[in-house]
């Protein structure tokens, strides 16, 4: 069967979801195509050509998708899935956002999330924060899935595949796009780092969150994560969040400083290679997941860490 | 104009759930049951723009079981003025929990539907956006701060790398994230207010919608659990197992 797999990128860069939900798509059967949809995103569907086992990537240039709003991504998307068995795209917000719209268009049960394709129509998906995991079995002909990216492997970018334009002119009258406040920047993407470094409400201030927790991600190349407490109390931005309904990470480090640990946090970081957890109280279900605990005042360990690390 | 606001029964958020040891689902005997929280903030923001002046009545429906009517109460007691129960013991799927709410509003009209981003229970957040696209209606989904005017509502949205606002036509859709507001605690006179407040119980037969699960569950297993790790004692330590022993750094 042929899949469609949805691009997620900014109309400058692919963005490496994408590579990881391709992965996906290749498990499950006969090749994709892949869909770029935005504006003068010509540099992005060029990239999206070099993934490894695209069939085609389709081109929709058009400044209703510049933004990616559920209504005209939705209905583009619907427009070319007559001709694909299974529609596929990361869990990123874009995705989470506008995916559901298509399966419903198309009278289709989303599989949300799913973290294994065991077979063309079977999948495991996590449940109640990933304490439980199902595997689930669709009856639906056509199959509409978004992919947790951290449970599958970047494909190659070595391929070659062709670019078509794709013309089919949205009509949106109900949702237009206001404006957008990003934090941008030179730290790297939370979601794709290969080192993240989380505080909580322990560092009690937003400036202290930021004078201990930024030199020590600076040393490690790390991204910057909060737990929800921290997020609510205003030290960190709502999409530095971890956890359930925030975003799910699996770094190769993953250093937990003043977070106790909530299941919701556990749920966006315990699959993470290795776990630090540094904390004052040493019952503190962090640790329970943690490769190396360490019980102290974080307000002397974390500078302590960041000149260790010179 | 009035809101209406879905609100689903979920296992508490607080309870640690239990995989059942044949595989066959979660065990939800003697768990404690509370409204989905991403719902709790949907019916304050209903409350909110109702107490603003900009909306009249404030709907809340719910798809479950008989005892969803007390997730349907404490939606009443928080302020709501009054309550559908569409009675099933079927397990319902995001697909038709759409399709039935779609039904509710071809009848009441409501001008917005607030819903929780997603259950804490299945995790899918599906619904509100399928509600949306069964309607025709525009989305503001993970909603952070919305603004209602005479024509049309701005929602700003958390998303992937910060926040996004977009402008919707009305009738439209909002779907709550976790700052849009703090829900406020029903007083004790207003839970007993609640008890005489109006609840209607339906069916699905009785808005032609009829439930048909595409998912098939196989099997529900547990994570696979980390092996404990281990306490360092300093800072050189930690450092040196990192370095030396995980490869981390």
């Amino acid at each position: 069967m042929t899949t469609l797999l949805i691009a997620e990128h900014d109309n400058k860069a692919l963005n490496e979801a994408t590579l990881r939900a391709a992965s996906a798509a290749a498990q499950l059967g006969d090749g994709f195509d892949v869909l770029v949809a935005g504006e003068g995103a010509g540099d992005v569907a060029a990239e999206a050509a070099k993934i490894a086992g695209a069939g085609k990537v389709l081109h929709a240039d058009n400044a209703a998708f510049a933004n990616q709003l559920a209504e005209p991504v939705a209905d583009l998307i619907v427009s070319l899935a007559d001709g694909y068995d299974a529609i596929v795209a990361p869990a990123t917000s874009n995705w989470k956002n506008a995916l559901p719209r298509v399966a419903a268009l198309l009278d289709v049960m989303q599989i949300s999330d799913i973290t294994e394709v065991v077979s063309g129509d079977t999948f495991v998906r996590p449940i109640y924060a990933g304490n439980a995991f199902q595997k689930v079995q669709t009856s639906d002909a056509k199959k509409v899935i978004t992919v947790r990216t951290t449970a599958f492997e970047a494909a190659a970018t070595d391929g070659s595949a062709s670019v078509e334009a794709v013309d089919n002119a949205p009509d949106n009258a109900i949702s237009s796009f206001k404006s957008e406040q990003l934090a941008g920047g030179d730290r790297v993407d939370l979601a794709s780092a290969k080192v993240v470094v989380s505080g909580g409400r322990a560092f009690g201030s937003k400036e202290k969150f930021n004078e201990l927790l930024e030199p020590l991600a600076d040393k490690l190349g790390a991204a910057l994560g909060a737990s929800r407490a921290a997020v609510d109390a205003g030290y960190a931005p709502n999409d530095w969040q971890v956890g359930q309904t925030g975003k799910v990470v699996a770094p190769k480090l993953y250093i937990a400083i003043g977070i106790s640990g909530a299941i919701q946090h556990l749920a966006g970081m315990k699959d993470s290679t290795t776990i630090v957890a540094i904390n004052t109280d040493e019952d503190a279900p962090i640790f329970s997941v943690a490769d190396y605990g360490l019980v102290g005042d974080l307000f002397e360990l974390v500078p302590e860490l960041t000149s260790a690390l010179d | 104009m009035k809101i209406l606001v879905p609100v689903k029964r979920v296992v508490d958020y607080n309870v640690k759930i239990r995989v059942k040891a044949d595989g066959t689902g979660v065990d939800l005997a003697n768990v404690k049951m509370s409204m989905n929280p991403f719902d709790e903030i949907a019916v304050e923001e209903a409350l909110k723009l109702k107490e603003a002046g900009k909306a009249e009545e404030v709907i809340v429906v719910s798809i479950g079981p008989e005892k969803a009517q007390e997730t349907l109460r404490t939606g009443l007691a928080m302020g709501a003025d009054r309550g559908i129960l569409i009675k099933t013991d079927e397990t319902v799927e995001p697909l038709d929990v759409a399709k039935l709410l779609k039904a509710v509003v071809d009848e009441e009209q409501p001008k917005l539907v607030i819903l929780g981003k997603q259950a804490i229970d299945d995790d899918a957040n599906q619904t509100g956006q399928m509600l949306g696209a069964l309607l025709g209606w525009g989305q503001g989904t993970f909603a952070y701060d919305v603004e209602l005017s005479d024509d049309g509502v701005d929602v700003t949205r958390e998303v992937d790398g910060g926040l996004q606002t977009v402008s919707l036509s009305l009738p439209a859709i909002i779907t709550t994230d976790l700052r849009l507001n703090e829900p406020r605690y029903a007083s004790l006179p207003n839970i007993m207010k609640a008890k005489k407040k109006p609840l209607d119980t339906k069916e699905p037969g009785d808005y032609g919608v009829e439930i048909k699960n595409r998912l098939t569950v196989l099997e529900t297993t547990e994570p696979p659990k980390r092996a404990a790790g281990i306490k360092v004692g300093s800072v050189a330590e930690l450092v040196d197992k990192l370095k030396n022993e995980a490869g981390a750094i």
